[in-house]
């Protein structure tokens, strides 16, 4: 393995000059965003020097509770962005679901992950256990993110499609068919999109992360590969929780459409 | 066939007590907003009374499954949805809905000849103009062959001859094979011509009942 290029201070300080570019460029095109760049720029700094301090303590202090804990925040954080980033009203209803969506498919493929891909010992070695859910949680995240807006709207705008189907005898299930497999396809073509794209198009973060820290290329793949399928399958089955049960909550125990 | 005792919907409806007979032709008639719309959509289950009691077949509507019931009695809104597809696509769908057995080409062509609707199978049903597209709705509730046929102005988007050639042909239709059919329509004149039974709603009550 060779030895990693310590950045400096300096050197890391200097990459800001890039978002001064950006700010320069904007400020003589007269695009009112200089705020919003600045203020980007100086969060993304602060979380990442913040989420460093708490991942040294991590891995010095590695215990299952806390690993636990962190994955829990994590999950709160995703459900939460969730919430925000879907500008239709959720019903409280869908909001559970979205919850209980998430959680599950998230941790059924994380556990298959950490314990049969790459048989981890300990489970928790934080390590490897909070990077891997945290690309699990994130993705799914804007799968859902994406499913649940398209599943809202598809209720709203094709209300009429809906009730037609009812008054033909549909279940709801039937009558809500089109709008559920658009959700899934929604949610899931972004993940299917970027494997087409993996390795040609662009090096995902993972692996050039792993490259740039010295592991040979061959283990990074083998690792991005791993990952990547993990994530489609975390991404479908958080999609498919949530469809399946999320069309549910615009009808109730008559069968009757309620928007 | 059905039964309707103290029913209130929201300040909509509000009906002491009702009677539609069965195998017959009874027509709802009332201003606009008079609540006939609303009517026919609590005797199909998509609404649900606030108060009161609806029977089918003397069984109360709270024991009977909705979707069972919205297989034998049918309706047809007033501006039907066309799904995206072809004239086929949409006359089967209804009966892909209602999980009944699909149709023979031939079955399909007495239907569109029925509706007098001269397309063709493959084309755009989204492309039919509103007259068109309210007949394939219609031709496809009676390719169901439901118990009930549930009808709202059935004929509101057709000019006046077409309106009596489906109107004649749908009202024989269901005479001959003993169905029951309840329409909405803002016209007496057709309500005259056809029915059994009328039912007029003022301000959300049902006034008079006259039989022809």
């Amino acid at each position: 393995m060779q030895e990693i290029i310590q950045i400096q201070f300096w050197q890391m300080a200097a990459a800001y000059i890039f978002v001064l570019i950006l700010m320069i460029i904007v400020k003589v095109k007269g695009i009112p965003r200089e705020k919003e760049i600045a203020l980007s720029t100086v969060r993304m700094t602060l979380q990442l020097i913040l989420t460093g301090f708490v991942l040294v303590y991590l891995f010095e202090n590695p215990h299952p509770l806390l690993v636990l804990l962190t994955l829990a925040i994590m999950q709160l954080f995703a459900i939460s962005n969730i919430f925000k980033r879907v500008k239709t009203k959720l019903s409280h209803k869908l909001k559970k679901i979205i919850a209980l969506a998430m959680v599950t498919g998230t941790l059924t493929s994380l556990l298959y992950f950490i314990l049969v891909v790459i048989n981890l010992s300990p489970w928790y070695e934080p390590r490897y256990f909070i990077p891997l859910a945290g690309m699990l949680i994130g993705n799914s995240m804007t799968g859902i993110s994406l499913g649940v807006t398209r599943l809202v709207e598809g209720m709203n705008t094709q209300k009429k499609l809906v009730e037609t189907a009812l008054m033909l005898g549909a279940t709801p299930k039937a009558a809500s068919r089109q709008i559920t497999d658009n959700a899934f396809d929604a949610a899931i073509l972004p993940t299917i999109n970027s494997m087409v794209g993996m390795g040609i198009v662009f090096l995902p973060g993972m692996m050039t992360g792993q490259i740039l820290a010295g592991i040979s290329p061959i283990t990074a793949i083998e690792y991005q590969i791993a990952i990547m399928l993990g994530i489609v399958g975390s991404v479908a089955l958080t999609v498919i929780l949530f469809v399946q049960l999320g069309y549910k909550t615009f009808f109730n125990h008559e069968q009757q459409f309620e928007i | 066939m059905f039964r309707l005792e103290g029913v209130r919907y929201k300040n909509i409806l509000d009906i002491e007590s009702l009677l539609i007979p069965a195998g017959m032709v009874t027509s709802v008639v009332g201003e606009s907003g008079s609540g006939k719309t609303t009517l026919l959509k609590l005797l199909n289950k998509l609404i649900s009374p606030d108060r009161g009691s609806i029977f089918f077949n003397d069984k109360p509507f709270s024991e009977i499954n909705s979707i069972e019931l919205r297989r034998k009695v049918v309706m047809l809104s007033q501006s039907p949805a066309i799904f995206p597809g072809t004239v086929k696509h949409n006359l089967l769908i209804g009966l892909k809905f209602a999980e009944k057995p699909g149709a023979t080409d031939q079955d399909l062509a007495t239907i569109l000849k029925f509706i007098h609707l001269s397309k063709d199978f493959e084309d755009d049903a989204e492309k039919l103009s509103g007259g068109e597209k309210q007949r394939l709705a219609l031709g496809r509730v009676i390719l169901l062959d439901p118990q009930v046929f549930m009808l709202d102005e059935p004929s509101s988007s057709l000019d006046e001859e077409t309106e009596k050639l489906v109107m004649d042909k749908l009202v024989s239709h269901s005479r001959q094979k003993g169905k029951t059919l309840i329409m909405v329509t803002h016209a007496k004149k057709i309500a005259q011509a056809y029915s059994d039974k009328i039912i007029e709603i003022k301000n959300g009550r049902e006034a008079v009942t006259c039989r022809k």
